[in-house]
């Protein structure tokens, strides 16, 4: 019963841009003149058949891949060659489909390590434990604090993360993720393998993140249900092109979209 | 010191005295951010008075009914005491009821504003507002997820604050005006009506006047030896006349300090962390901390388990002795001295009971082993009787004469009696002043000079005087053959098994006992887990043939010490079986305190009854089921029955038990 607000659907100028952009491995073409934004504030979906060049168009986005050709543009900046680091210290953050958390360490300090590129004092400082170095890892430890109490898991800030359930780890990755407070969110997946009752959890948090932060999110999500209900604006793949962009309503009546899910009738 | 002073006689004037008295000794905290936050009294009546003024700058006045919504946070607390100093009742709802049965107490309360948690909260008050044309305002503590909402009848607690604050900063006379308008409230004013959950039909507002709940706080505090040193945590639903008055009433007369968990789910770590020392938890919570405990103790190494088993025994024979300073000879006090350094003292520490100095469990009645253990490790764990009607005490367990199998004697100031037919009464200062709105059902429970029919068959133990209760009178049935019957005495001992979850004992009527079973996942998860048994689900894992192996050997034991109680011998169980689905209270199958709701059960089951007495070995059935969010849905399932071979009767007849039936 929630009152939709005006800035519900975000129509706010892009924050990210691909332009025609072309991917290969070797002779596999992964993705194929593919030209999409993402709008600041919104929540993107990415989605398509499995092989559809999802994951390689997230790997694009926040520079782990190079396109051979075409054009990214973030935050009105062109880019040329990114490192994944420098896209994250320009305020990508990202999820991973198969979790990459460090596994031995605790939920806290597995958040608390997404916000590395956040301190500003060095290893000496951080060593004395003193003055400014005390102060800022205070401060740092409140931000992780509140993810923790913005996600509920409060209950287990000191469990290894090894030892919980698949999908509170990924609770885990999207705190740490946050910690990051990315001006873009790239989820890989975020509801894989989760049950009804899981998706329902994660779906409120994604749509949380986008309201309390107003965090742009782009997401990869198999099931459709939770992207129509999720999303501003869907993109849709197939055999690594565009074949669809739009709002959930457009894209679900696409002739092109129903063949690709469902396939052709011979 | 406490406040005695009969003047001070209603809650907000308790605060007023607290804040004077005990002003810079802590009264609340909170673990917020993963610290804890604390307030003195003096910061709480700052907060109160704030929040008060505010909700009176609203339009809340005296007579008006509030509801509060929530889980234990301290604003609620605080909301509860600031809308009482303006002479409104609150009439807190249980936050875990689902829109329906909201809109109904709500309603039927007449309900002018709402002060709730969060977003979850709002969600369920909007989607009922239609059906609340007098709710005019809610306000909420927590803003998440509440920013694009209408804010046209929504505020939040801070801005309420804001405005009673602002209000005593421009307003000379504000807040002495306020004060007076306290001062005007009497002991014998209403003070809150709680809605019981009940084990049938529509609930019924409990009315308690200021005077009920503090008369009986303060008897309890003597008989415990309360004082503002003791540390609580509220944990338990604000809706609950055992929560009200334990980390309300009773710390505002003691002037205890409450400590709000940070979430449902960390309530046994922060109790840890807070080592409390007056506990207070239904027996499903010390069931669960035991089942917890013996899952883990099941993986761990031979060595532990060797030590652990050991100590467990030790305990058994000598813990309790030991903590009713009865003579034991010194070789076993010795041991037991190993076993605390070893087992004892480590596992209160895990349960963050090490500082408990006085425990009660009560709300329903707790299997005698389950009680045996907790107190065979020292923790002085003591049995109460209560219900939302008396403001809670009816009897209680006095220190060194504690029984598992009874529940005490008189509280101060409570007089008791049994009718004619077996029913408990009792007459005390904190009997309610009746169900609001229902003359007709106060009548049936409240007779005119003052007894209050509870419902309860019990009797006098003629070996300690203390007073048992069998069962709810309704409940006591017997067998075709005239056999005593008491289903919840069969459930509690099979509820003592960690595998056993619930238990639904059925044979009213009939020719021989049955029992359905839910089994407890955590328990039976794991051990099947040990044992290679591979499933899915709950459903999955309740039809396994090897669980009902398991579960049979545990009702055959049950059955065995049933053979030698002369009374219930003839009541062991011949047939039974485990249910597809745990029972809920979103399917009305147990009342939001998780009582069983028996008659529901039993007619929403009935296939699988008459298949007990049929014959059958297996039935079909279908049953609708209401997710969390309200949505229904079908589980249909094929459920096996299997047969059990009762004991012969060992021992000789007595009248004992007799007398109960």
């Amino acid at each position: 019963m929630r009152e939709p607000a005006a800035n519900e659907t975000a129509l706010g100028e892009a924050l990210l841009a691909a332009e025609d952009v072309s991917l290969s491995f070797g002779g596999v073409r992964a993705l194929t003149g593919v030209s999409f934004d993402i709008r600041k504030g919104e929540i993107r979906a990415i989605i398509g058949p499995n092989g559809a060049g999802k994951t390689s168009m997230l790997n694009v986005v926040n520079g782990f891949y190079q396109p051979q050709s075409g054009r990214i543009t973030f935050k009105g900046e062109v880019r040329k060659s990114m490192r994944p680091y420098a896209a994250a210290r320009g305020g990508i953050a990202r999820t991973f489909q198969n979790l990459a958390l460090f596994r031995g360490m605790t939920t806290l300090d597995n958040i608390l390590a997404g916000r590395t590129l956040k301190m500003h004092r060095g290893f000496f400082w951080q060593l004395l434990r003193y003055g400014p170095a005390l102060r800022e890892e205070v401060e740092h430890r409140r931000r992780v604090e509140e993810i923790i109490d913005f996600l509920e898991i409060a209950a287990i800030r000191k469990v290894q993360v090894g030892r919980l359930p698949y999908g509170l780890q990924k609770r885990v990755e999207l705190g740490r993720a946050l910690a990051m407070e990315p001006d873009l969110l790239l989820l890989d997946e975020p509801m894989a393998g989760m049950n009804l009752e899981e998706k329902e959890d994660m779906s409120r948090f994604i749509i949380d993140v986008n309201q309390q932060y107003g965090t742009t999110i782009a997401l990869i999500e198999h099931d459709m249900g939770v992207v129509m209900d999720l999303s501003d604006r869907v993109v849709v793949l197939d055999y690594g092109r565009k074949i669809a962009d739009g709002t959930p309503d457009e894209v679900k009546r696409d002739k092109d979209v129903i063949r690709a899910y469902l396939g052709e009738t011979h | 010191m406490p406040s005695l002073d009969p003047s001070v006689d209603t809650l907000p004037k308790l605060l007023i005295h607290n804040a004077s008295t005990f002003g810079s000794r802590p009264a609340m905290r909170h673990k917020d951010l993963g610290i804890w936050q604390t307030w003195t009294w003096a910061q709480v009546l700052d907060e109160v008075r704030a929040f008060s003024i505010g909700l009176g700058e609203l339009g809340l006045k005296r007579g008006d009914k509030f509801t509060i919504i929530g889980t234990n946070r301290p604003r609620l607390y605080w909301a509860m005491c600031a809308g009482q100093a303006l002479g409104a009742i609150p009439v807190p709802v249980y936050a875990d009821a689902v829109a329906e049965e909201m809109a109904y107490v709500l309603a039927h309360a007449e309900v002018t504003l709402a002060v709730v948690e969060d977003q979850e909260q709002v969600d369920k008050l909007i989607a009922i507002a239609e059906r609340l044309p007098q709710l005019s305002q809610i306000v909420y503590d927590e803003p998440r997820g509440l920013k694009d909402y209408n804010h046209a009848r929504l505020i939040s607690f801070e801005d309420v604050q804001a405005i009673g604050r602002k209000k005593l900063a421009s307003d000379a006379g504000c807040g002495q005006r306020w004060e007076a308008g306290m001062r005007a409230g009497k002991g014998k004013d209403l003070s809150v009506i709680l809605y019981t959950s009940g084990t049938t039909g529509r609930s019924k507002g409990v009315m308690l006047t200021y005077e009920n709940t503090i008369i009986s706080a303060r008897n309890a505090n003597a008989f415990d030896r309360l004082d503002e040193n003791e540390q609580v945590i509220a944990y338990l639903p604000l809706a609950w006349i055992g929560d009200y008055i334990f980390s309300y009433v009773q710390a505002f007369t003691a002037g205890y300090c409450v400590n709000c968990p940070e979430a449902q789910d960390t309530v046994v770590q922060d109790r840890r962390e807070i080592g409390t020392t007056y506990a207070f938890a239904p027996p499903r919570v010390y069931e669960n901390l035991l089942t917890i405990t013996m899952v883990r103790m099941a993986d761990a190494g031979r060595l532990k388990r060797k030590v652990f088993d050991f100590f467990i025994a030790v305990a058994r024979r000598w813990g309790e002795k030991i903590l009713d300073r009865e003579k034991v000879p010194l070789r076993a006090r010795l041991l037991y001295a190993l076993g605390e350094f070893f087992v004892y003292g480590p596992l209160k520490n895990q349960f963050g009971l090490s500082r408990v100095r006085i425990g009660y469990t009560a709300g329903e009645a707790i299997g005698p082993e389950l009680f045996s253990f907790y107190r065979g490790i020292g923790l002085n764990l003591k049995q109460l009787y209560g219900q939302t009607e008396a403001s809670v005490y009816v009897t209680a367990q006095p220190d060194g004469k504690i029984y598992p199998d009874t529940v005490g004697t008189a509280s101060p100031d409570v007089e008791l009696k049994i009718s004619d037919s077996g029913e408990v009464l009792y007459r005390s200062p904190g009997v309610f002043a009746g169900y609001y709105k229902d003359p007709e059902k106060t009548a049936e429970v409240l007779t005119p000079d003052g007894w209050v029919h509870t419902g309860d068959a019990g009797f006098f133990d003629p070996k300690n005087g203390q007073l048992k209760i069998i069962d709810r009178a309704k409940d006591v049935g017997h067998l075709s053959d005239g056999t005593v019957f008491a289903p919840k005495y069969l459930e509690n001992k099979l509820k003592f098994y960690p595998n056993i979850r619930e238990a639904v004992a059925i044979g009213a009527g009939r020719e021989f006992a049955c029992a359905m079973i839910n089994i407890d996942l955590t328990a039976v998860g794991s051990w099947a887990e040990r044992n290679n048994v591979v499933y899915a689900s709950y459903q999955e894992l309740a039809a396994n043939p090897r669980v009902y192996d398991l579960i049979a050997q545990h009702i055959d034991e049950t059955n065995r010490s049933l053979s030698e109680e002369e009374v219930m011998a003839g009541a062991q169980i011949h047939r039974f079986l485990i249910l597809h689905k745990e029972l809920d209270p979103d399917d009305g199958e147990l009342t939001r305190t998780q009582k069983l709701r028996r008659g529901h059960i039993i007619d929403r089951y009935s296939p699988l009854v008459e298949a007990f007495y049929d014959g059958s070995t297996e039935a079909q059935i279908t049953t609708e089921v209401t997710f969390e969010d309200g949505h229904k849905g079908t589980i249909a399932a094929r459920v096996a029955i299997r047969d059990l071979k009762p004991h012969p009767v060992a021992a000789a007849k007595s009248a004992k038990m007799e007398r109960a039936a």
